[in-house]
C-alpha cells in the first residue's frame, strides 16, 4: 500500500543483490514457515477507510461530560493541536542525533521546566506512560531510597493506580501496601500515623479519587517524621490554585498530564508527569533533556544522565522505559505556554466555582446530598436516592454522562466533575436531568 | 597520594593501599583511560560492609556505567565526598583526589591474591583492551 | 535578561520571550476567587514561572522549533530497530475524529461501541498476522509490553505451582528493554552468548536453559537483522525445559504477512504498533506494545479485556488468574485507531509486500555499502543489516563522525554502536516505504563521506557543520546537569 517500489525496481534491485527470487534472500527461514494462508479482509482504499470510521464514530455516543476519575475534559486552544501535529515533531523519533533534533530537544526541556514549574519541584524527566505508571516509578524509587518496603496509600487513591502498584510488585515478597481509610473522604489521621511506621512512602493523593482535597502540610510533616518519603499524586490543572508538591516538602510529586491539552481518547495515550527533589536525580526513570553547549559554545540540547537508562544498564537499570509519551508531553508544554500563569488561574478558578455551583444545586434536589464535606476541587461525591449506576445509565438518554457510579458502599454515589468546560445552563440540564430519572431504581 | 607502586591491584582495574587495618581504594589510571570522562560516581555509605570482588560503587561515562569491584572485604568508613561532587577528580588523579572510599579490612589475608605493581603493568600488556 | 542574552530569537527560550502581562488563552472570569470556596491552608502560595506569551508568540516559537528538526516526514531517517516507515495521513486525520477523540474512558460500554469495536478488531487482526490466539492492547510501549509478557510468564509458572522458576535467558544481542523488563519483574537475567555468525547457537543455548529458567526472550529477526534459522531446534530445547519461548517484535516489519510467529513455536509476544504498524513516533512516543499469547496464557492477560457478547462490546475485568492492570484505563486508544486503520487499508497479499520490500532494501544497501562499510555478519540480511566502520582504514574515523557526517548531507543517522556485539556498528533500517531513489542518495552520501574520509578525516571527526549547532558537549551536560529554567 504505501511500498515505494515498483516491481521493476524489485527486480532490478534483486539482480544488484545477485539474487534471482526473493526466496534466495529468505533461505534463512525455513521454507515451511514462509507465506502462510493468513485470513485477511480485503484492503480498503482512503474513500473506503474514511467511511467505515466516520460510521464507527459515530457508534461513540455524543455525550454532555460530567465524569472525571482520572481524565477529563478541558478546553484546549486551536494553536495547541495546531502545533502538536506538525510533521516535524509527531514524526521525528528519540531525539538520539541531538544536533538533527534541537527542536524536540528545547520542547522537552521547556516541557521539563514547565511541570517543575508547576508542581514546585527541583527535576523533571521526560515523561512516562500515565499517572499510575508515575505512581509505580515514584513508589519503586522511595523503595531503593529507603530500604523500605511498605507503601501507604489512601483508600481513595485512583483504584487503577493502586491496582497497577500491586502488578507491578507482585514479585517482591515484602513489598506490602497499606490503605488507610478515608471514612469522611480524608485518610483517617490515627489509622495514616499507625501506617507510617517503617514505610518508604506516604502517597498523598490530591485531590483524591473522591474530590477531596487532604490537609498535605500535616501529612507531609508527619511522613518525614516517620522517616518516609511524601509521593504527591495531584491533578496538574488544580495547582492553578492548589498548594504545589514542592510547597508541602514533597520528595516526588506524579500526576495523569492528560489534563493539559491532551484529548481523552478513551483512556490514551495520555501522559505521565514524574518530578522529584534534586536529591533523588538518579532514581529517576526514563529520559531526560539538559543544556550544553556546542564546539562553539553555543547553548544546544541534548539528553543527559543517560547512564541510569536501561540501553546502558541493561538489567540494573531502575526501570525499563524506552518509548515515553513524549508528543502528550509536547502538548502539554504548547498548552502551558498559551495559558500562561494567569490562564492556568483563571481555569482553575473557574472549574473550582462551576463545581461548587454545581454541587449545591445538585444536593438542593430531593434525595441528593453530597457525600463528603471537605474541600474539593472539580470533583465531588453525590449522594443518590437509589443506585447510582441506573441513574447514569437512565441519563444517558439524555446525551448526559452523569458522572461515574462508585462501587461498595458507595454504591448509591456518583462521581461527578464540572470542568470550566461545563456552563451554568449545562449544570440545569444536568439538574434537571437527574431530577428527572431520581426514582429509577 | 597513594602511589601505585605502593598498591595492590585487582584484575578488574580497582587499586587497594593498605596503612594498618585501613585501606583505601579507588580506580587505576588504565581504568580511568579506558572510561575517558567519567561524569558520575556513586558510593556506598559509611557503615556498609563490601565483600572483595563484588559490585559496591559504579561509575559512569556519557556512555557506560561500570561496576567498582571491590578489592578486599570490609567495612566502608569514609567515602570521597569531593569525588561525589567532582567525578572527574578520578580521571585528573586517580592516586590522589580521585580516591573512592576507605574502609577497615575485615580478612588481610585477601590481599594476597592481589596483584603488586609489577604484576599489575604485566597484566596490562596481556590484557584485552575493551 | 533579553538585552544580554547572545541567542537570536529561534533559539531563546519560551520563558526568555516571556513579558509580563501578555497572554494567550482566556476563559471566563469566575465571580468569586478560590479562597471564596477553598481553605486559604489548600491553597498555591505563589503563581508558578510559566511564560508569559501571545498566541502568535506561541505559534512562531514552536514552528521554528519544529524546523530545527529531522523527522520523516522531511528527511530519510535509516534509524535500525526502529523502524521509521511513512506514517499514513489518513491515520492521523481518522485519530482525531471527535467521535473518537472525546470518548471518555470512564463511560459505559454502551456508550462507546465505536471504540471497543475497532479495539476488539485491531486484536483479532493481530491474532491473524501473529498466529496467536488473544492480544491484549493494553502496555503503552515495546518495553511495557515486555515486563507484561516476564509476569505473564510467572503467573503461568507459578499458577501450576511450578516456584523454581527464577531466570530469563536472553542474548547478548538483546535491546536493552529484555534485561531491564526481566529484572523489573524480578527474575535474575542469564545473558546467552551470540555466535560469530550474529545467530543465537542451539547447543550454546541448552547450557542455559533448564528448570529455573522462566522463559526464553528472543527479538526476531535479531538486532543484526538476521533471522534465527535455527528456530525450530532452539524453541523445542526451550519447551523441553517447561520454559516459555518469547519474541520481541520489534522487528515485525520484516515478517509481518510472510511469517507466523505461532508457527515458529513463539508462546507469547509483543509488537510496536510506532514501528511496524505505522503509528508516529512523535520525537520518543507515544507507542503501543500489543501482547500476543497462545491458548495456555490467555487467563493470566491483564485488566480489562474487550470482549464481544450477543453483537455487544464490552470492557471486562480479567479473571482471577490475571496478572493485573499495568496502567490507567484501556489502552493507548489513539495509537491503536492508527494502526487499525493502517491495517484496515492492506489484504494479506499487500502486508506481505511490505516485509518483502523491506528486506529488499536492506539488502540493496548492504551491497552496495559492504565494500566501504563492511557487512560485519556478510550475508543475506532481512528488514536491516549492520555495517561496520573500520577506523582504522577511515584515517581515525568512527562511527559517530559518519552518523554526524551524514547529519550534514540531510540523512539522518542510522542507529550506531548497537547491537553492543558489533564494533562501530552502524544498523541501517530502510524500510519499505523509501523509493530506490531515496536509497540511491543515501549511498551515493555514504560514498561521498568514504571519500571525505580518506582526504581529509577532520572534516567528519568535526562534523556536523551545517546543521543548527555543531558537536555537543555530552560530557559537561552530565556533569553539571542544567534541567530546567530558574
Amino acid at each position: 500500500m504505501y511500498v515505494s517500489i515498483t516491481p521493476k525496481e524489485r527486480e532490478e534491485m534483486l539482480a544488484v543483490i545477485g539474487v534471482s527470487s526473493f526466496d534466495e534472500l529468505v533461505g534463512q527461514v525455513p521454507a515451511k514457515f514462509l507465506r502462510p494462508d493468513i485470513k485477511f479482509h480485503q484492503a480498503h482504499n482512503e474513500p473506503e477507510l474514511m467511511a467505515r470510521l466516520e460510521k464507527l464514530a459515530a457508534d461513540n455516543k455524543k455525550l454532555l461530560c460530567f465524569a472525571g476519575g482520572g481524565a477529563y475534559d478541558h478546553f484546549v486552544p486551536a494553536a495547541v493541536r495546531y502545533l502538536a501535529s506538525k510533521g516535524e515533531f509527531v514524526t521525528a523519533y528519540t531525539p538520539y542525533q541531538a544536533e538533527a533534533s534541537q527542536g524536540t530537544l528545547q520542547a522537552i526541556y521547556e516541557y521539563q521546566s514547565s511541570i517543575c514549574a508547576l508542581l514546585g519541584m527541583d527535576v523533571s524527566n521526560a515523561s512516562v506512560y500515565d499517572g499510575a505508571t508515575a505512581l509505580v516509578e515514584a513508589v519503586g524509587a522511595s523503595m531503593r531510597l529507603t530500604g523500605r518496603k511498605n507503601v501507604v496509600v489512601p483508600q481513595a487513591l485512583h483504584p487503577h493506580y493502586l491496582q497497577a502498584l500491586k502488578t507491578y510488585y507482585a514479585a517482591d515478597p515484602d513489598f506490602k501496601v497499606t490503605v488507610v481509610p478515608c471514612p469522611n473522604g480524608l485518610m483517617n489521621p490515627a489509622a495514616y500515623e499507625a501506617a507510617l511506621k517503617d514505610a518508604a512512602c506516604a502517597v498523598l493523593a490530591v485531590p483524591n479519587f473522591y474530590g477531596c482535597i487532604e490537609n498535605v502540610h500535616d501529612l507531609s510533616a508527619k511522613a518525614a517524621k516517620a522517616g518516609a518519603l511524601v509521593v504527591a499524586a495531584v491533578n496538574p490543572v488544580s495547582l492553578g490554585v492548589l498548594a504545589a508538591p514542592g510547597e508541602y516538602g514533597a520528595d516526588f510529586a506524579i500526576a495523569e498530564g492528560q489534563p493539559l491539552g491532551n484529548p481523552l481518547h478513551y483512556g490514551g495515550p495520555y501522559l505521565g508527569i514524574f518530578a522529584c527533589k534534586k536529591a533523588h536525580m538518579r532514581q529517576i526513570p526514563g529520559r531526560i533533556c539538559g543544556i550544553t553547549k556546542d564546539a562553539d559554545g553555543k547553548r544546544a540540547f541534548v539528553l543527559t544522565l543517560q547512564a541510569r537508562e536501561q540501553h546502558i544498564r541493561r538489567e540494573k537499570a531502575a526501570s525499563n522505559i524506552c518509548s515515553n509519551e513524549a508528543l502528550c508531553a509536547l502538548t502539554a508544554t504548547i498548552h502551558l505556554a498559551m495559558l500562561g500563569p494567569e490562564g492556568l488561574r483563571e481555569a482553575a478558578e473557574l472549574n473550582v466555582e462551576r463545581a461548587h455551583v454545581a454541587a449545591e444545586k445538585l444536593a438542593a434536589l430531593p434525595g441528593f446530598s453530597l457525600r463528603f464535606k471537605q474541600p474539593f476541587f472539580n470533583e465531588f461525591v453525590l449522594k443518590c436516592p437509589g443506585p447510582a449506576k441506573k441513574l447514569r445509565d437512565a441519563a444517558l438518554q439524555d446525551a448526559i454522562l452523569a458522572g461515574i457510579p462508585l462501587e461498595g458502599e458507595l454504591s448509591d454515589c456518583l462521581l461527578l466533575c464540572c470542568t470550566e468546560q461545563r456552563t451554568g445552563k449545562d449544570i440545569d440540564l444536568l439538574c434537571s436531568v437527574l431530577r428527572k430519572h431520581a426514582n429509577v431504581r | 597520594m597513594y602511589k601505585p607502586e605502593q598498591c595492590k591491584y585487582t584484575k578488574t582495574h580497582e587499586w587497594v593501599f593498605v596503612e594498618g587495618g585501613e585501606a583505601v581504594v579507588g580506580i587505576s589510571d588504565h581504568a580511568q583511560h579506558e572510561i575517558s570522562d567519567i561524569v558520575f560516581v556513586e558510593l556506598p555509605k559509611p557503615g556498609a560492609k563490601v565483600v572483595q570482588g563484588k559490585a559496591c560503587a559504579v561509575v559512569e561515562s556519557v556512555k557506560a556505567a561500570s561496576d567498582f569491584f571491590a578489592p578486599v572485604s570490609g567495612e566502608v568508613t569514609a567515602g570521597n565526598d569531593a569525588l561525589v561532587a567532582e567525578p572527574s577528580l578520578a580521571n585528573q588523579s586517580p592516586h590522589e583526589k580521585g580516591w573512592f572510599f576507605k574502609l577497615k579490612v575485615s580478612n588481610p589475608a585477601e590481599l594476597s591474591g592481589l596483584m603488586d605493581w609489577n604484576a599489575y603493568q604485566e597484566f596490562l600488556k596481556t590484557a584485552p583492551a575493551h | 535578561m533579553s538585552a544580554e542574552n547572545p541567542l537570536t530569537p529561534k533559539q531563546q527560550l519560551t520563558i526568555e520571550k516571556s513579558a509580563p502581562g501578555r497572554r494567550a488563552a482566556r476563559f471566563d472570569r469566575a465571580q468569586k476567587p478560590a479562597s471564596a470556596y477553598l481553605p486559604a491552608s489548600c491553597l498555591r502560595k505563589s503563581a508558578p514561572r510559566l511564560p508569559e506569551l501571545s498566541e502568535f508568540d506561541v505559534v512562531r516559537h514552536y514552528s521554528n522549533l519544529a524546523r530545527l528538526n529531522f523527522s520523516l516526514d522531511t528527511h530519510f531517517y535509516p534509524l535500525g530497530s526502529c523502524t521509521m516507515k511513512y506514517n499514513p495521513k489518513c491515520n492521523e486525520e481518522a485519530a482525531s475524529m471527535p467521535g473518537f477523540a472525546s470518548a471518555h474512558p470512564q463511560a459505559p460500554d454502551s456508550a462507546v461501541q465505536g471504540t471497543l469495536r475497532f479495539l476488539y478488531e485491531l486484536e483479532s487482526m493481530l491474532c491473524a498476522l501473529t498466529g496467536l490466539d488473544a492480544f491484549t492492547l493494553q502496555p503503552a510501549a515495546g518495553a511495557h509490553g515486555e515486563f507484561v509478557g516476564i509476569m505473564l510468564a510467572r503467573a503461568y509458572h507459578l499458577s501450576r505451582g511450578d516456584k523454581g522458576r527464577t531466570e530469563i535467558v536472553v542474548p547478548d544481542s538483546a535491546h536493552g528493554t529484555n534485561p531491564a523488563s526481566a529484572s523489573m519483574g524480578g527474575f535474575s537475567v542469564v545473558t546467552v552468548k551470540s555466535g560469530a555468525d550474529g545467530r543465537v547457537h542451539p547447543e550454546e543455548l541448552r547450557k542455559y536453559v533448564g528448570p529455573k529458567t522462566a522463559m526464553v526472550m528472543l527479538t526476531i529477526p535479531n538486532t543484526a537483522g538476521l533471522f534465527e534459522k535455527d528456530i525450530e531446534k532452539i524453541s523445542a530445547i526451550v519447551h523441553e525445559a517447561g520454559a516459555l519461548l518469547y519474541m520481541d517484535g520489534a522487528n515485525f516489519n520484516a515478517l509481518i504477512g510472510l511469517v507466523r510467529p505461532a508457527d515458529l513455536g513463539v508462546d507469547l509476544m509483543h509488537l510496536n504498533l510506532h514501528k511496524t504498524f505505522s503509528t508516529p513516533h512523535g520525537g520518543g512516543g507515544p507507542g503501543s506494545g500489543p501482547v500476543g499469547v497462545r491458548k495456555h496464557l490467555i487467563p493470566f492477560l491483564p485488566s480489562p479485556r474487550v470482549a464481544l457478547k450477543d453483537g455487544k462490546y464490552s470492557l471486562e475485568d480479567a479473571g482471577p488468574q490475571s496478572i493485573g492492570r499495568v496502567k490507567s484505563f484501556a489502552a493507548n486508544t489513539g495509537v491503536a485507531l492508527k494502526a487499525f486503520c493502517y491495517l484496515l487499508q492492506h489484504s494479506a497479499q499487500s502486508l506481505r509486500e511490505i516485509s518483502e520490500s523491506a528486506i529488499i532494501s536492506a539488502n540493496y544497501l548492504r551491497v552496495k555499502l559492504k565494500a566501504m562499510f563492511p557487512s560485519h555478519f556478510d550475508t543475506y540480511c532481512m528488514h536491516e543489516c549492520v555495517l561496520s566502520t573500520v577506523p582504522e582504514k577511515l584515517g581515525g574515523v568512527k562511527t559517530m563522525d559518519v552518523a554526524k557526517r551524514l547529519l550534514d548531507k540531510g540523512f539522518y543517522a542510522p542507529t550506531v554502536y548497537f547491537p553492543l556485539i558489533v564494533p562501530e556498528a552502524l544498523m541501517i533500517e530502510p524500510t519499505e516505504t523509501e523509493s530506490k531513489a531515496a536509497l540511491d542518495s543515501f549511498v551515493q552520501a555514504m560514498t561521498e563521506i568514504y571519500q571525505e574520509a580518506q582526504k581529509d578525516p577532520e572534516l567528519l571527526k568535526s562534523a556536523p557543520h551545517n546543521l543548527p549547532v555543531r558537536r555537543l558537549d555530552e560530557v559537561g551536560a552530565a556533569r553539571t546537569p542544567n534541567l530546567r529554567w530558574n
